[in-house]
């Protein structure tokens, strides 16, 4: 128990301030609210930098390659270590801020996430039958920016900003020479992740 | 309720009463909807007007509230017609999803006008 001298208990000037305050408080506190239901926040920045830095070691190491096959298992390798630094990340830091990938905005993410990039597979595959693989910085660009455009309208308001550059790099890359290729995907994969990734860390938690 | 300081207040009210935004202190207590202006409840509006619809036990991880808290809070939106509740099974789970009814939607707007109605009247007073 604590005793409150008689008169400072109702301090009667600061009145409207507190109500005022407290409206603002409630107004806050309805839009986090909102933001943490609505929208998926987990987008991992630190992870992205790490995938942007992976990237760009294998864009070296890809362009040394004699043979496109050789190139294109370079890629294919960044790639299975790109999503195994994006789903470790992404899970943290779901779990830090105590939800999961599957609680209804996650799962919208993921769901708008997977198609464009599972149809980016397939088009690899065909490009590599059809013995044009080099046209693939394009089309993985392209697709990796739709998939990340339609599962940001799900997140933060940047994540749709970093799927539209990739969409322009990769609709640059369809349209220059093809030698350029490894060099759009350096500037995408490597570049964009890192300097987004930075803004993501920096901005929003990690 | 005694007479005489309802009297000298409704004398101040007419006073007031001609601005163009109401007193706060008046304008809260007499309709502010005590229904969603407790935290759990409200949050539980607030998160579900921007899902289409929530299963309880997303709500419970987004909220971090117990199953008996929840259960209780939404009972009474459930009640107030704010919000509706449909159980099925999902396999042998009971599955428990929640929505928001319009009166609810009307009601968290009629929320929002009110606490931004008092923010500008103390800006202005």
């Amino acid at each position: 128990m604590r005793v409150i001298p008689f008169r400072s208990r109702q301090p009667r000037p600061a009145k409207p301030v507190a109500l005022d305050d407290h409206a603002r408080d409630n107004i806050r506190f309805i839009r986090e609210t909102m933001e943490r239901a609505g929208s998926f926040t987990a987008i991992p920045g630190w992870g992205g930098i790490a995938m942007g830095i992976t990237a760009m070691g294998a864009a070296v190491i890809a362009s040394r390659q004699g043979s496109p096959s050789d190139w294109l298992f370079t890629w294919a390798c960044e790639a299975a270590v790109a999503v195994g630094i994006a789903v470790w990340t992404t899970y943290s830091k779901a779990r830090e801020a105590g939800s999961t990938l599957f609680s209804g905005p996650g799962r919208r993410f993921v769901y708008s996430f997977v198609p464009p990039l599972f149809v980016g597979v397939l088009m690899t595959l065909l490009l590599a039958r059809i013995g044009s693989i080099e046209e693939v910085a394009g089309v993985w660009l392209l697709l990796y920016g739709t998939a990340v455009v339609a599962g940001g309208a799900y997140s933060i308001r940047i994540v749709p900003l970093m799927g539209l550059c990739f969409m322009v790099l990769g609709t640059m890359a369809l349209f220059c020479p093809l030698s350029w290729g490894n060099a759009f995907l350096a500037c995408g994969f490597g570049g964009l992740h890192v300097i987004f990734g930075a803004v993501i860390a920096r901005n929003y938690g990690g | 309720m005694a007479a005489k300081p309802g009297a000298f207040r409704s004398e101040r009210e007419e006073k007031k009463r001609s601005a163009p935004a109401p007193h706060p202190a008046k304008a809260s207590a007499a309709n502010l909807d005590r229904l969603i202006h407790e935290r759990t409840r409200l949050a539980i509006v607030s998160a579900l007007a921007v899902n289409t619809s929530l299963a309880f036990n997303e709500l419970k991880d987004l909220l971090r509230v117990s199953d008996g808290n929840l259960s209780v809070h939404a009972r009474k939106l459930e009640d107030a017609g704010y919000i509706t509740c449909t159980k099925s099974f999902s396999g042998r789970m009971p599955k428990t999803e929640y929505r928001l009814a319009s009166s609810g939607r009307r009601a968290l707007e009629k929320y929002l006008n009110h606490m931004e109605a008092l923010i500008r009247a103390t800006r202005e007073s």
